[in-house]
């Protein structure tokens, strides 16, 4: 286990006291340790662009009063600082009178190994690789103009000290490999953009040269978009490919489900819980579980183990996801969904691995039933305005269809559609479930963190498509 | 209190000293200090408190063209020799790049203008709360708003940049930020919308009721919108909007998409790429700047550049390592441009509005679709449909879409710019883009 403060002047039973001492009186708070390396390596025009390491210790102290949230973080491992931050939570605190809830539930699951990433390759190995994907690329073809790709690395280790004394720890490996590519023909330029990854060593992702499907991914994508046409503009069907695609439903319904909007009433799904949201035969969930996934965690930022949270169930709205302090106000527990980029942020519920289930149908048959509309393969962000439940994501590949057969590719552009009521407009529901690559990274009130989706094909009957073509 | 530049000076030079010991050719070290108090409100009370006090050093170490860098929180002695020596020994098995070095010594900034960023006020929390119960009171006053949030934060930062070819400079700043998003909520819908001040002097910054106020409206305005058919549509958007084209386009023109040749601009220098009244400025030593710089983050010194004139592109933002690429002297905008605006338009916002009898006037963009290795753009929008210059109705669920090669050249801009941000831009009309709704 990690030392934190072993190279302070700080002993176990000092911050014991002082955590003890400062939220006897609150509802809830906790000291939170953490310790992470990093890295980054990146290839780019042709050469190592760049080779970063970083490391970085910190605490962050948070007291609960009832709805009131008091934290204050530091980079400064010492008895002073440490003392400094519980006078400012208690200066926010003032005439609190609380009872800590000590609960917190235990596991013995763990969903990855302690390792450290970063040293299980050497750094001469990585930048083979990248130089290989560079050589690779450039030679395949000849309409090949740029090539980057990069290696990140990360272990975090955690430690979370509750009033009392209850400490509880995780260390949490996490890789990214990216490739992305860009081809130039004919005065045309396009980008295809590629990467796997999630919570095991490099190699395991990278065994029989699987670098090199990486490549071919991303230069297939920007391929395809070299010879593509404008989208067209205005609503119609569009089919969604299984895997990443899935950011639909993280966008369209997942932001809306997290517990403190909707505590505090400003998502467009708070007054829908039990009800139909969805059509007959879509089931999410939102899954803490998956064992080695990116959005996986054995135990969530708080302390609490994670779990497979039922969302929708054949299209009824059964659970939103919750941290500790938003279940507390919603009188509910929470679904292990507490997290923070890093001890510098406040926890929020967040999503981890949100993923609609397969239902029956197949790709071809969804095809073949649209007379005019698009199939959407490939995606790059996505956005969601909670309040009115409009969201938006942008497809990266994608084809026109005409009269059930899938035609040119289109340009790249914006679908929107409306959260609460997009999901009834599901009217197939494929049976090719699919987890995307390991590669997502949720934003959300400033705050990044690693989450995962998954979903079947499916077809949708009306929706918005933000192309330029009348 | 935030730490003083001898502190972070003394560090600066323990980790060029250490690097140079080592046996590094150059080295380049940054530290900064920053520490920032957040007090939010929700509905009229207290919801949350968030101090934060950071501490953090960066350092690039070369021997000969190698280069590697290494960033830490951890400014104990010992944790940076363990990080200088993995960074010097990175660096020994990092291959060689042409490109890698300092800056060119004679660019490096020599006289350091004082620019007014630095306030040393500080608001104590209770003051911070009575300006947002100020704010929140006037914003929750119509029945329509349903939830109001609030924060306002403090800011105060300081860092020394140095490096071995003797340059060691840095200063302090401070910003003070108040917003306000509220919620409003009618039979039809439900909608949010926001307002917010930040200034580096706390005497700058809007007053509650005003901000407030203005959140209230803009959010109240946004209740029962409509979807609107596909069509090609004149778009006015809105100064908080219009800005984003000008951070579009600096990314475009930064020297490391140019040298990397993925920007539409490439090859664009001295060719018109906006209609030829089109005027735009980087300007880094405006007094209380949001966005002003006394150097780069190389330590290059920063002089106004004038990136179009009558439409014409006359400069990249260049730093050191891609300007070499490009064979250009770095212009000192490693990090990005500074404060970045476009020059006033000739016609005042009420003649824009009714210079077509239907118009559609963005106040809101949401995705990331602009892509500026072809130029393509596509975003959900959301505002108002105007018809003979009056606001109609609001509108949302549409997007809408063009390519900036053509929408630069189709730019008409308003007279009315203020220096709110760090990137600036007048209301800004554009012709001839494709809005898809029903």
């Amino acid at each position: 286990m990690s030392n934190f403060f072993d190279k302070s002047d700080l002993t176990r039973k000092d911050v014991d006291e002082i955590v003890s001492d400062t939220l006897k009186n609150c509802d809830d708070g906790e000291l939170y340790f953490e310790d992470s390396k990093s890295e980054s390596i990146v290839l780019d025009d042709n050469k190592i662009k760049s080779s970063n390491y970083s490391s970085d210790l910190g605490f962050g102290f948070r007291a609960i009063s009832d709805e009131v949230v008091a934290y204050s973080h530091s980079n400064e491992i010492s008895k002073d600082s440490l003392k400094n931050s519980a006078k400012s939570l208690q200066s926010t605190l003032k005439s609190i009178k609380g009872i800590y809830n000590h609960e917190i539930p235990k596991t013995n699951n763990k969903f990855y190994d302690d390792i450290n990433p970063i040293e299980q390759k050497t750094l001469d190995a990585k930048l083979e690789v990248l130089n290989k994907v560079n050589d690779y690329l450039r030679k395949k073809d000849s309409t090949v103009k740029q090539v980057t790709a990069s290696f990140s690395g990360e272990k975090k280790s955690i430690e979370i000290i509750r009033s009392g004394g209850e400490a509880l720890t995780d260390v949490r490996p996490l890789i990214r490999f990216n490739v992305s590519v860009m081809l130039e023909k004919n005065g045309r330029k396009e980008t295809g953009v590629y990467g796997i990854g999630g919570r095991q060593s490099y190699d395991d992702y990278l065994k029989n040269d699987n670098w090199k499907n990486v490549c071919e991914e991303a230069l297939r994508i920007a391929s395809v978009n070299l010879d593509s046409k404008p989208a067209p503009a205005g609503e119609m069907k569009v089919v969604l490919g299984p895997g990443w695609p899935a950011i639909l439903i993280h966008e369209a319904i997942g932001h809306g489900l997290e517990g403190d909007f909707n505590r505090k009433k400003t998502s467009a799904f708070h007054d829908l819980m039990g009800q139909k949201v969805a059509s007959e035969g879509v089931t999410i969930v939102d899954d803490g579980t998956i064992d080695k996934r990116r959005g996986s965690l054995t135990i969530d930022d708080e302390g609490t183990p994670t779990e497979r949270t039922v969302l929708i169930e054949n299209g009824i709205l059964k659970n939103f996801m919750q941290d500790r302090l938003n279940a507390r106000l919603m009188n509910t527990k929470s679904t292990g969904s507490g997290r923070r980029e890093s001890y510098k942020h406040i926890v929020l519920p967040r999503m981890r691995n949100t993923m609609m289930l397969s239902g029956k149908q197949t790709q071809d048959e969804m095809i073949k039933s649209v007379d005019k509309g698009i199939f959407a393969v490939s995606f790059g962000g996505g956005q969601v305005d909670i309040t009115s439940g409009k969201f938006v994501f942008n497809c990266t590949e994608a084809y026109e269809i005409n009269n059930g057969k899938i035609g040119s590719p289109i340009k790249g552009a914006t679908l929107i559609g409306d959260g609460p009521s997009i999901l009834k407009e599901v009217s197939m529901v494929g049976n090719d479930m699919m987890m995307d690559p390991g590669i997502g990274t949720c934003g959300k009130a400033g705050q990044g963190v690693p989450v995962g989706v998954a979903q079947p094909s499916i077809l949708i009957d009306k929706m918005t498509v933000g192309g330029t073509k009348l | 209190m935030i730490k003083d530049q001898e502190y972070l000076k003394s560090k600066a030079s323990y980790c060029l000293d250490l690097a140079k010991k080592l046996g590094v050719t150059d080295a380049s070290v940054t530290v900064g200090n920053s520490i920032s108090e957040t007090v939010s409100f929700r509905n009229k009370v207290l919801d949350e408190s968030n101090r934060s006090d950071s501490l953090a050093v960066s350092i690039d170490t070369y021997l000969g063209k190698k280069k590697s860098s290494i960033s830490s929180s951890n400014l104990l002695e010992e944790n940076l020799k363990i990080l200088i020596e993995k960074c010097f020994e990175t660096t020994k098995i990092t291959p060689e790049d042409e490109f890698n070095s300092l800056p060119d010594k004679e660019l490096l900034a020599k006289n350091v203008k004082d620019l007014n960023l630095y306030d040393q006020s500080h608001i104590e929390n209770e003051k911070k709360i009575d300006y947002l119960k100020e704010l929140e009171e006037i914003a929750s006053i119509d029945n329509k708003i349903i939830n109001t949030e609030s924060g306002f934060t403090e800011n105060k930062s300081n860092f020394i940049l140095a490096n071995s070819d003797g340059f060691c400079n840095g200063y302090k700043s401070s910003s003070f930020t108040a917003s306000c998003v509220a919620v409003a909520k009618d039979d039809n819908s439900m909608e949010r919308d926001y307002e917010f001040t930040s200034k580096c002097h706390l005497n700058d910054i809007s007053n509650p009721l005003e901000l407030g106020k203005i959140a209230a409206e803009q959010t109240i305005k946004k209740l029962s919108p409509k979807k609107i058919g596909s069509d090609k549509l004149s778009i006015i958007f809105d100064k908080r909007i219009s800005k984003g084209f000008l951070s579009s386009f600096a990314g475009a023109i930064s020297a490391s998409s140019i040298a990397r040749g993925t920007s539409f601009l490439k090859d664009k220098l001295n060719q018109q790429i906006f209609s030829n009244s089109i005027n735009v400025i980087d300007k880094p030593d405006l007094i209380k700047g949001m966005g002003s710089k006394c150097f780069d983050s190389e330590g290059v010194k920063t002089d106004t550049l004038k990136l179009v004139s009558n439409g014409i592109l006359n400069n990249y933002l260049v730093d050191t390592y891609n300007g070499k690429k490009l064979n250009l002297k770095s212009n000192g905008r490693c990090g990005g441009s500074t404060n970045l605006y476009f020059e006033n338009g000739n016609i005042d916002f009420d003649n824009l509005l009714k210079s077509h009898s239907k118009i559609l006037y963005v106040t809101e963009t949401i995705g990331h679709g602009a892509n500026l290795v072809t130029g393509d753009y596509s975003v959900g929008a959301t505002g108002f449909l105007v018809e003979d210059g009056k606001f109609k109705y609001p509108v949302n669920e549409i997007t809408i879409a063009g390519n900036f090669k053509e929408m630069f050249k189709n730019i008409t801009l308003a007279n009315d710019l203020e220096f709110k941000y760090s990137v600036n831009s007048p209301t800004m009309m554009i012709d001839g883009m494709t809005v898809a709704g029903k």
